[in-house]
C-alpha cells in the first residue's frame, strides 16, 4: 500500500507527529501562530481515545499537561512566545518534578504581543533559561513540515527517555508553510515510552538515583502511591533542605542531560567539509542559508551550512570544531542576536563570528546572508 | 476506641508544619474520616494542592499526592482527572491560593463541573507568607499589608463557586469538626465539582492582629457566626446580619465533564468508522 501523503502546514504536521508518537493528552490555550496544532488535535485525539482540553489560560494548560503526564499520559501543549512566558514557572516545575511532556512553541516576534502573525526566532533563549533556577533544557528546531512531524516524535521520545519537558520551536514561516508530508508507517520512526517501574509499590521512590540518572516514573492510579512537589526533595519525593541532598538532586537533573548530550544532539551539515565560511542557521532561516551556500559556491566562495536540529543542549563540539576550521561563522537568526552568543562562547575567538539579524517580520533572505559572507571574508 | 488517623498518614511525615491552634489539622482529620467513610482506594486517589500552609496537607496523606505551584492546584487536578477519570481527585488549599492567584482555575473547574472535591480552607489570610490580606480578609480588618484596615471587599467563596457552576457547594467551620467529614464525604460521592469551604482560623498571622486574644476566641467566633441553612430559612435579615450559612448550600445534578468528553470520543470514533 502506498504511504499516506498530504499537503499540509507545519502546525498540522506537528499535531500528526504528536499522535504518531502516542500523544494522548493535549492541554492548550489558543495563540497565533500556533492555533492549528490545537485545532488538529481537537479533531484527532478523541479518534484514538485521547483527550483534548482547552484550558482557561496557558498556565492552566501547562498545569493540566503536567497533571496528565504524572497520571501516565503522553502530554503536549502548543503555544507561542507570550504563552511560553506565562508557562515559565510550571516549565520549571516539570523540570524539578521530572515530568515528561512536550511544549511546542511556534515562534513569533516580541517582546510582549509583538507581531502575532509575523515570524520570529525570538524565544531561543527563553527555551533555555525561561524559568527560575538551574536546570537543563532540551529544545528542537525543525525547518520543514516533514521535519516538524519527525522532530515532534523525537521530542516525545526525549521527554520520555530523560523524564523532563522538551520544547519544539519552529518559526511562523514553517508553522504556516504548506509542504508535502509523508506519513511514516507505524514502526518506521522509533517511539519510546517511559521506562517501566520494576520495584513494588512499597519500595518505590520517584527520585531514586540508585536506579540510574533517570529514575523510572510510576503513574498515579497505577497502584503506586507517591508524592510529587516543586520543592527541593529527597529520593522519596518529600521536601528536604539538607544541603547535600539538594545539591546532589540539582546536579543529577542537569547531568542526566549534559552527560548524554551526544545522544540528544542532531545537526545537519551541508558543504562544510572544506568550508572557509560557515553559515550557522536554524529553522526557516537555514533554508535561506542553504540557498545562499549554493549561490556562494557558484561564485567560488567556499561556504557551508551548519544547521542544528537540537538547539539545547547547544551543539558545542561541532560548533567549536567549525570555528577552528573556518575563517568566519555567520549566524543568521530572526532576532537581534541570541544564539550568536553561544556560538561566540564556544568559538573562543578562533574565528570571526558575525551575525545577520532581522526583526521586522520579514524572513532573512539569501542575499542578506551572501552580503554578510562577502563582508567577513 | 479513639479514631485511628495514623493509618492514613505517611509514616515519618509528622510533625506537621502548622502552628499551634491552626485549624488546618482539624480539616485534615475531617478529610481522613471522609475518605474512610467513602472507602477510597488510596492508590486511586489523588490529593492535589497549590502552595500555602493549607496546601502542605497532601504531603502527610497516604495517597497519590501532588503539591503543585501557587494557585494551580485545580488545573493540575483537571489534568489528572481527565487523563484517568477513574481517579478520585481531591483538591485542597487556602483561600488565597484558591481565589486570588488561582481564582481563574477555580471558577473554570466549577464551570466545567469536573468530578473533583475541592476543600478550601478559608483562614481569611495568607498564612504562609506571614499574614498579608487575601480576597477573603474581611473589609476593615488588619493584615500585614493593610495596617490601616483592609479597604478591599471580600469574595464569598461558596457563592463564587455556585455562580461559577459547581454542582455541590457546602460550608462549615473548623469549630464544627464533625460536620467537616460528612460534607467532604458527600462531596466525594457527588458526581461533579464539589466545593467544601471550611472557615478556619490562623491565630498566628490573623488572630493576633485582629484582637482575638486566644485560639478559643477565634473558635468561639466561628461557632457564633455559623447558622445552619435550615435554621436560617426561619430567620429575618436582621437576625442574619454578620452570620454565615453552613451546611449544604447548593446541590444539582448536571452532566459531568469527563462523561461529556467520553461522548466526544464516541462521536469522534463513530465519525471515523
Ligand atoms: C507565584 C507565587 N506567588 C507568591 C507565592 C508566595 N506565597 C506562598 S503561600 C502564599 C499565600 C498562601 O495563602 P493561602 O492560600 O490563603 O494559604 P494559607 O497559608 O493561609 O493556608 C503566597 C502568596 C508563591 N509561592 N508563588
Amino acid at each position: 500500500m502506498a504511504k499516506k501523503v498530504a499537503l499540509m502546514q507545519g502546525n498540522e504536521a506537528c499535531a500528526h507527529g504528536a499522535v504518531y508518537a502516542g500523544c494522548n493528552f493535549f492541554g492548550g490555550y489558543p495563540i497565533t501562530p500556533s492555533t492549528e496544532v490545537a485545532e488538529v488535535l481537537a479533531n484527532e485525539l478523541p479518534k484514538v481515545g485521547g483527550k483534548f482540553i482547552q484550558m482557561e489560560d496557558e498556565i492552566g494548560a501547562m498545569a493540566a499537561v503536567i497533571g496528565a503526564a504524572l497520571t501516565g499520559a503522553k502530554a503536549l501543549t502548543a503555544t507561542s512566545g507570550p504563552g511560553v512566558s506565562l508557562k515559565q514557572e510550571l516549565i520549571g516545575y516539570a523540570c524539578i518534578a521530572e515530568t515528561p511532556c512536550v511544549i511546542v512553541n511556534v515562534m513569533r516576534g516580541g517582546p510582549s504581543t509583538g507581531m502575532p502573525t509575523g515570524p520570529g526566532q525570538s524565544d531561543v533563549m527563553q527555551a533555555r533559561w525561561g524559568t527560575h533556577g538551574d536546570h537543563a533544557a532540551i529544545a528542537l528546531v525543525p525547518a520543514s513540515c516533514q521535519e516538524i512531524f519527525s522532530e515532534t516524535v523525537r521530542a516525545f521520545n526525549l521527554a520520555e527517555k530523560f523524564r523532563m519537558p522538551v520544547q519544539v520551536l519552529f518559526d511562523e514561516i514553517v508553522g504556516h508553510m504548506r509542504e508535502r508530508v509523508e506519513f511514516p508507517e507505524p514502526g518506521e520512526l522509533e517511539v519510546i515510552d517511559r521506562a517501566p517501574v520494576t520495584v513494588s509499590p512499597a519500595e518505590y521512590k520517584p527520585y531514586d538515583a540508585s536506579k540510574g540518572d533517570v529514575p523510572p516514573l510510576a503513574a498515579f492510579g497505577s497502584g503506586y502511591k507517591f508524592h510529587v512537589t516543586g520543592l527541593n526533595k529527597a529520593a522519596d519525593g518529600f521536601p528536604t533542605t539538607k544541603a547535600e541532598l539538594v545539591d546532589a538532586e540539582e546536579r543529577r537533573q542537569i547531568s542526566k542531560v549534559m552527560d548524554r548530550a551526544d545522544e540528544i544532539e542532531k545537526n545537519e551539515e551541508y558543504q562544510t567539509q572544506d568550508a572557509e565560511v560557515v553559515i550557522w542557521a536554524y529553522g526557516s532561516t537555514a533554508r535561506s542559508a542553504r540557498y545562499a551556500v549554493n549561490e556562494l559556491r557558484k561564485a567560488g566562495v567556499k561556504a557551508g551550512l551548519f544547521r542544528p536540529l537540537t538547539l539545547w543542549p547547544f551543539p558545542e563540539k561541532r560548533t567549536a570544531a567549525l570555528a577552528q576550521q573556518a575563517k568566519a561563522i555567520v549566524v543568521a537568526e530572526m532576532n537581534l542576536g541570541q544564539m550568536i552568543y553561544e556560538v561566540e562562547r564556544v568559538a573562543k575567538g578562533a574565528c570571526n563570528v558575525a551575525g545577520v539579524f532581522r526583526v521586522d517580520g520579514e524572513p532573512i533572505n539569501p542575499g542578506q546572508i551572501m552580503d554578510k559572507v562577502k563582508e567577513v571574508l | 476506641m479513639a479514631y485511628d488517623y495514623e493509618k492514613s498518614i505517611r509514616p515519618g511525615k509528622l510533625p506537621h508544619i502548622w502552628c499551634p491552634g491552626c485549624g488546618h489539622g482539624i480539616v485534615m482529620k475531617g478529610l481522613i474520616r471522609a475518605m474512610d467513610a467513602c472507602n477510597l482506594d488510596r492508590a486511586k486517589t489523588s490529593i492535589v494542592s497549590g502552595i500555602g500552609c493549607a496546601s502542605r496537607l497532601p504531603g502527610y496523606m497516604d495517597a497519590c499526592t501532588l503539591h503543585t505551584a501557587h494557585g494551580r492546584a485545580a488545573a493540575f487536578a483537571t489534568g489528572v482527572k481527565l487523563a484517568n477519570p477513574e481517579m478520585t481527585v481531591i483538591v485542597c488549599g487556602g483561600d488565597g491560593d484558591g481565589t486570588a492567584i488561582g481564582g481563574n482555575h477555580f471558577i473554570h473547574a466549577c464551570r466545567r463541573n469536573i468530578d473533583m472535591t475541592y476543600v478550601i480552607m478559608n483562614n481569611y489570610i495568607y498564612g504562609m507568607t506571614g499574614g498579608q490580606f487575601s480576597p477573603c480578609t474581611p473589609t476593615g480588618h488588619k493584615a500585614s499589608t493593610t495596617p490601616y484596615g483592609n479597604p478591599d471587599p471580600i469574595f464569598d467563596i461558596s457563592k463564587l463557586a455556585i455562580g461559577a457552576g459547581a454542582t455541590f457547594v457546602a460550608r462549615t467551620t473548623a469549630f464544627h469538626a464533625t460536620q467537616i467529614d460528612k460534607l467532604i464525604a458527600e462531596g466525594i460521592k457527588h458526581k461533579g465539582m464539589a466545593v467544601i469551604e471550611v472557615l478556619d482560623d490562623c491565630p498566628t498571622t490573623y488572630g493576633r492582629r485582629n484582637k482575638f486574644r486566644s485560639v478559643v476566641d477565634m473558635m468561639k467566633r466561628l461557632k457564633d457566626i455559623a447558622v445552619p441553612v435550615q435554621a436560617a430559612a426561619k430567620m429575618t435579615a436582621e437576625q442574619l446580619e454578620g452570620k454565615v450559612l453552613t451546611g449544604v448550600l447548593y446541590k444539582e445534578d448536571k452532566p459531568e465533564y469527563c462523561e461529556m468528553y467520553q461522548k466526544v470520543i464516541e462521536r469522534a470514533q463513530g465519525a471515523k468508522s
